[in-house]
């Protein structure tokens, strides 16, 4: 089955997010949407699945006008999505979910689940699965719940499958192995829609491109292109996507972590047995799959763990047990995983967030009172450094992009005297301008002579940055690596394997 | 055992409990007071089969058998626990000997209707358990329904006033559910059209029906009130055979129509919500809204409807306080029955078996403390109304588990918003 967009355009108040999109896939064919986050895919594909009503433009399948105004609809005509954050409800088992909006009932009048039963052994057993229908599906990991998600297209007969961002939540392993179902799929004659903003990805499984920035269409390209070109059209100027890692003198010890274990409230053991040291002009990366046990670990450095046993030295002090505020002041820059969340007050102005640390001593501080004229001078000062985009410093955070709100994160925490930078994740949920920024910054910082401790999740990230790779596996630290080491080793040893 | 998970480490702590509170009833209640006084059940209300007019035994020793059977209970639940099995039974057996070892105590030198002690706690809280089942209809589908109470109220005013004026019970009983979906209505607007903030917004139709019953009930109830306000009232009827089992059949196959409803729209209730295509999509656009969406659901249609019919549910309890009860209405004669219902279905879970079992607690603790007041008891009777309500949040807290809303309760859903 084939399925053209012509002229989609979609504006939200004031921002266009699609502008007069075109767009053909070809039956058995992986294409791939490339762009930004912000960019405007995500809207394009709502609108083809009925989510959204666009403002113009039609959508013709099999090269027959369709009108698409529910997502019955797009069920209907073939077209079934895979969605970004799931479209599965935790408390219901597999089977469940998938004959939610499709249900057939007994004589009785209760719910039949037996023939969806049978649907779904039918399906797993094709392509491999595994899935059991009667699991719920809060207990299964992420990458088979978007298999869950799979094999409700598969079943309601979707020729046309749109995966938006299948990959963000998936470990590379799982990531490898969705390349492979997609491969598989296509092969069968699906054809897919691939929604990315990772160009590995894009280079290994797609068939065709189209780049979208700030919605439009600027350009279709082949997999050969290389990764440097996909990313230049993707920003609209040249990119440096692996940043110039210059060997650098390291310097003596600053942070020493011995025999570390984490409780949470309930007493389970989170971290055990963890052990390392960074030095001053290192990057000592934290890699590990999304739960292992880094987020607690990040926090502890800073000592915002509740239970905590072991030592953190940073030069001789320790920190374990003493003020948050203290560990601040003792020369630690902290770049939590969630900026939203825990970096920033989203109703609090961009002024205001860059003094969170600081507003109760001099010059921000008179006595009881605030100044805010040295307060808002120094914001001018600050986003100046930082490169942030905004209308006025008494915006609220809120107003700001992704980017722009983790390029405050580091210009507050970068502008204390700091010995150690501890980053979470920094540049999760960024684009590929933002993410080069970030990324230059933590090697400059490095190259001053700051030791560094980066918790990330992604491979090309830890890759990039780091001078020695510390995998994370339930809870401890399975290897430390030099950062030679090769993408598959690390994936194995994130997915908890170690070689003899 | 080691690594427990929080839910098990928490049903240790209520074995624990559960354990202490046996061994200090057995030395409170069964060793500590003085001897000789005699308790008396009495069991017969009408004409059963078998005959078991009452039981005396010294109040001593009858605390000392329950606050035994609790302790009983308690090591069974321990061993329950130990087998990773469930301690529901083995808990439910502890709860109701110390309950009885209490009552023993408490009773000491007394008569106890022991049949009409149960009897009057079903109907007490047949109220709650209708409130309750609106709450469960509503929240489930993700719209918190704080209007309970008004809704209460509103079927209770027109029950009422309808039955007055037609003479009819029956005409009251039809009427009420229509009465509990019109604030049901606003409801569904205002919360699902217009996004209005639902807990303000429940509290406020609660507020719009108490002034608007107590206008009418002074300026047309009171003056006009042999047309108005006497209506007939709904008598009992007796299930044939049921009826008369011992203590049982007189509990509860000797109650009004609106009670034999009750036990059937909470199995009717039940069944919806867990066994067919209706309770799959109340409970998905309950928990995850966008997903019911994106398969084709229509998401505020589907609430509408559950809200409109959780106000009838209520509206029609609330037929309970009139026709089914007293038969004229009262000012504000619902009395915050609305909140305790809400109550009951927090402390249920959500789910129509839980809610019910609540509100049979409370029911039950609000006529003990009835029959102890006019018995006498050691304890003043308003010790012995808060009993339910730090039961429960001694449950709530900790006890019950971790209690979860569904997902969604209480958030509007916009497509596009925030998925």
């Amino acid at each position: 089955m084939s399925l053209e967009l012509r002229g989609i355009t979609k504006s939200f108040g004031a921002l266009v997010a699609n502008d007069s999109i075109d767009l053909r896939v070809e039956r058995g064919e992986i294409h791939a949407i490339l762009g930004e986050n912000g960019a405007g895919k995500s809207t394009l594909m709502n609108i083809v699945y009925g989510l959204l009503k666009a403002d113009a433009g039609e959508i013709y399948v099999n090269d027959t006008l369709q009108e698409i105004n529910e997502p019955s609809d797009a069920l209907a005509a073939g077209i079934g999505m895979v969605h970004q954050h799931f479209m599965l409800v935790p408390v219901f088992t597999v089977a469940e979910n998938i004959i939610l909006g499709h249900e057939k009932s007994k004589r009785n009048g209760t719910l039949d689940l037996d023939q969806i039963r049978a649907d779904i052994k039918r399906v797993s057993d094709e392509f491999g699965f595994e899935v059991n229908p009667d699991d719920l599906v809060e207990n299964l990991p992420v990458g088979v719940q978007q298999r869950v998600e799979i094999i409700r297209a598969l079943i309601y007969d979707a020729q046309v499958l749109i995966l938006d961002e299948p990959t963000a939540v998936l470990t590379p392993q799982e990531t490898d192995e969705l390349l492979k179902i997609m491969q598989k799929l296509a092969d069968k004659g699906t054809s897919i829609i691939f929604i990315t903003h990772k160009l590995r990805e894009v280079k290994i499984v797609a068939d065709k491109i189209t780049i979208i920035r700030r919605g439009k269409v600027v350009g279709t390209a082949q997999p050969s292109a290389s990764q440097e070109e996909l990313a230049s059209l993707m920003v609209g100027r040249h990119v440096v996507l692996n940043p110039d890692k210059a060997a650098h003198p390291i310097g003596e010890v600053v942070l020493s972590v011995k025999d570390l274990a984490i409780k949470d409230h309930f007493g389970r053991t989170i971290v055990k047995n963890v052990s390392f040291d960074v030095k001053a002009g290192e990057v000592l990366a934290i890699a590990g799959v999304q739960g292992n046990g880094q987020s607690e670990l990040a926090q502890a450095m800073i000592n915002l763990e509740e239970f905590v046993e072991g030592s953190i030295k940073l030069g001789d002090d320790e920190i374990v047990g003493k003020s948050v505020k203290r560990a601040l002041d003792d020369g630690i820059a902290f770049v939590p995983e969630s900026r939203e969340l825990d970096g920033l007050i989203s109703t609090f102005s961009i002024a205001e967030n860059l003094i969170l640390d600081r507003h109760d001593g001099a010059p921000y501080a008179k006595g009881i009172n605030l100044n805010p004229k040295v307060v808002k001078e120094q914001a001018q000062e600050d986003t100046k450094l930082f490169d942030v985009r905004f209308q006025s410093v008494d915006d609220p955070i809120s107003s700001l992009s992704g980017g722009n709100k983790q390029k405050v994160v580091l210009a507050r925490e970068l502008s204390r005297p700091v010995r150690l930078i501890v980053a979470s994740q920094p540049t999760r949920g960024l684009d590929v301008g933002s993410i080069e920024f970030v990324h230059e910054r933590i090697l400059a910082e490095r190259d001053m002579g700051r030791a560094v401790l980066l918790f990330s999740t992604e491979l090309d990230e830890v890759l990039a940055l780091a001078d020695r790779v510390a995998v994370m596996y339930r809870g401890e630290i399975l290897a430390i690596v030099p950062s030679t080491v090769t993408p598959q080793e690390l994936g194995l040893l994130m997915a908890g394997v170690v070689h003899a | 055992m080691k690594n427990l998970s929080a839910a098990e480490l928490r049903r240790r702590r209520g074995v624990y409990t559960m354990a202490i509170l046996s061994l200090l009833a057995f030395i409170g209640f069964g060793l500590i007071p003085a001897s000789g006084r005699n308790v008396t059940y009495g069991f017969i209300l009408d004409k059963e089969w078998i005959l078991i007019h009452q039981w005396v035994i010294g109040a001593k020793s009858a605390s000392q058998l329950f606050a035994g059977i609790a302790m009983l209970g308690s090591i069974v639940a321990y061993m329950q626990f130990r087998a990773r099995k469930t301690i529901r039974v083995a808990s439910a057996i502890t709860s109701a000997g110390l309950l009885m070892s209490f009552l023993s105590w408490a009773a000491a030198g007394k008569f106890i209707p022991f049949t009409g002690l149960l009897q009057g706690g079903l109907l007490l809280s047949v109220p709650l358990i209708f409130g309750s089942m609106a709450g469960v209809m509503s929240e489930r589908s993700g719209v918190v329904n704080i209007a309970i109470e008004g809704e209460l109220l509103a079927g209770a005013f027109a029950s009422g006033v309808i039955a007055s004026l037609t003479h009819s019970t029956t005409w009251g009983l039809l009427i009420a559910p229509f009465a509990g979906a019109m604030i049901s209505f606003l409801l569904a607007l205002f919360a699902i059209k217009y996004s209005i903030d639902q807990i303000i917004l429940g509290f406020v139709l609660n507020v719009l029906v108490y002034g608007l019953t107590d206008f009418l009930y002074k300026r047309l109830l009171i003056p006009y009130q042999s047309t108005w306000n006497s209506g007939p009232t709904l008598q009992p009827l007796k299930i044939p055979v049921l009826w008369k089992v011992p203590i049982l059949g007189p509990i509860f196959f000797d109650q009004t129509i609106i009670v034999y409803i009750m036990y059937l729209a909470v199995i009717f209730i039940h069944l919806s919500l867990f066994k067919t295509k209706w309770g799959l999509r109340t409970r998905a656009v309950g928990e995850h809204p966008t997903a019911a969406d994106s398969v084709g659901i229509n998401v505020n249609r589907l609430r509408f409807k559950n809200v409109i019919i959780a106000g009838m549910i209520a509206g029609f309890g609330g037929a309970y306080f009139t026709v089914g009860a007293v038969g004229s209405f009262g000012k504000e004669m619902t009395a915050g029955e609305g909140f305790i219902a809400l109550a009951a279905m927090i402390f249920g879970r959500w789910s129509p078996w839980g809610a019910v079992g609540a509100s049979l607690l409370f029911g039950f603790a609000d006529n003990l403390q009835g029959v102890l007041s006019i018995t006498g008891t050691p304890i003043p009777s308003q010790f012995m109304l808060m009993a339910p309500y730090i039961a429960t949040i001694i449950a709530v807290s900790g006890f019950v588990g971790r209690v979860r809303a569904p997902a969604a309760d209480g958030a509007p859903y916009k497509r596009g918003g925030n998925a």
